[in-house]
């Protein structure tokens, strides 16, 4: 009776001890790729190729999602705005929600699932197909080979798309705004430009995706190097990178706004 | 794929993504006209009541511009509100300009409006703006008029 109650208090701490084991693992996994990175940048056409498959192949999503987005911006918020007699500052609206929020968050959401899977995808097979061991076999640290430089290459890739989406996002809206609606175009670029702040709105959200580049490119290096070497665990893998990544954007996301927007204005 | 137009497609992103970036620092944010002023001095300036007005509120002259409120604070000796203002030096204002706190439209933003005097020192930075004019707060406003329309009632009845 004793021993089968402990075995349910066991059954309740095994997870936990796993989790925060994990997260201990993944801790050393950074900080090794980060002391390992030097290759990524000497030999740096590895970091190119790897730039090639995330960040290039990711632009069609990212455009034509941010111009939907913007599109249903301007849509949505000339419906409220016109209420108030204030369908002038349909540029603020969208350029401060796609800039401040929408931009890095979609894009880092879109990232983790079309880029992020693809490299915890790779990895893990590589892994399952025992080319990580043999690359130990021959003296070329796979951390240095292949992590570090799609680790960088998501890095740098996840700021730019993020610019992006927000640009093209801005872009949408003023076609619907100003072109469909009919907002004034003189008003809808001088009152963004007079409520958007260089440091305080556009370097924020650069801030922004650039943690989100790193979480989200950290989680799918480690899940895949992680993974289970089997086509089972390659594909769990594969699904706990875009849940893990899109829920660490999101938590990432109000954090960073806490300290960011936190009293001022 | 070939090497050469991997590369260029990449080259092709990273200088997308810096236009995207340039466009969102010039065109949405308007970053050259923050380059263009050359610098700012601060002034300060004391409320009795500064109504709704925010850091980072526009401080304008003659409906442009010219600054940004940098800071507000209150002073717990005098029991005012102690506003410090970044004003571009381009604009030189003399010493004895007159600072109220308007508001721009029935429901709008508030903003500092700054008042020209005919003094010929002009003011420098740190120094301070003596003559000002506080926000207008609509309950007082409002209380006012009550209290003068009973009075004018009263005398009526008279």
């Amino acid at each position: 009776m004793d021993s089968r109650r402990r075995d349910y208090v066991r059954r309740l701490g095994h997870p936990m001890v796993n989790a925060v084991w994990r997260i201990g693992y993944a801790a050393r996994f950074f900080a090794v790729t980060l002391a390992y990175s030097g290759t990524s940048f000497r030999r740096f056409s590895l970091t190119v190729r790897e730039m090639y498959f995330t960040g290039v192949q990711s632009l069609v999503i990212i455009l034509v999602s941010g111009l939907f987005v913007g599109m249903v911006l301007g849509l949505q918020g000339y419906d409220t705005l016109q209420r108030y007699g204030s369908s002038e500052a349909l540029g603020v609206l969208v350029s401060l929600s796609l800039v401040r929020e929408l931009g890095p968050v979609v894009a880092g959401l879109l990232f983790a699932s079309r880029a992020g899977s693809a490299i915890t995808a790779e990895i893990g097979l590589m892994k399952a197909t025992e080319q990580l061991s043999a690359m130990e076999m021959m003296a070329v640290n796979p951390i240095a080979r292949v992590v570090a430089p799609r680790f960088w290459a998501g890095v740098m890739s996840m700021p730019l798309l993020a610019a992006l989406f927000s640009g093209m996002g801005i872009f949408g809206g003023y076609l619907v705004g100003v072109g469909l609606i009919g907002v004034d175009d003189g008003a809808f670029w001088s009152q963004m430009q007079a409520a958007v702040d260089w440091r305080h709105d556009v370097l924020n959200g650069v801030i922004k995706s650039f943690v989100f580049g790193v979480a989200v490119t950290l989680i799918a290096v480690f899940e895949g190097y992680d993974a289970v070497p089997t086509a089972e665990g390659v594909s769990g893998a594969t699904t706990r990178t875009v849940v893990t990544s899109s829920l660490a954007i999101l938590g990432l996301d109000f954090v960073l706004t806490a300290f960011m927007f936190r009293g001022v204005g | 794929m070939q090497r050469s137009s991997l590369d260029l497609w990449v080259g092709i992103f990273v200088v997308a993504g810096m236009v995207a970036l340039v466009f969102l620092a010039f065109k949405v944010a308007n970053l050259g006209a923050a380059f263009s002023s050359g610098g700012t001095y601060r002034v300060q300036a004391r409320f009795d009541n500064i109504g709704g007005l925010k850091v980072r509120a526009p401080v304008k002259s003659a409906g442009v511009v010219v600054g940004r409120v940098e800071g507000i604070k209150l002073d717990t000796d005098t029991f005012e509100a102690v506003v410090t203002m970044n004003v571009d030096s381009r604009y030189g204002f003399p010493k004895d300009t007159f600072a109220s706190v308007l508001t721009s439209g029935i429901l709008g933003e508030q903003y500092v409006g700054l008042d020209a005097g005919g003094d010929s020192v002009k003011l420098k930075d740190g120094d301070k703006v003596m003559k000002t004019q506080s926000a207008v707060v609509l309950e007082k406003l409002i209380s006012q008029f009550m209290f003068g329309k009973a009075a004018d009632g009263n005398d009526g009845k008279k």
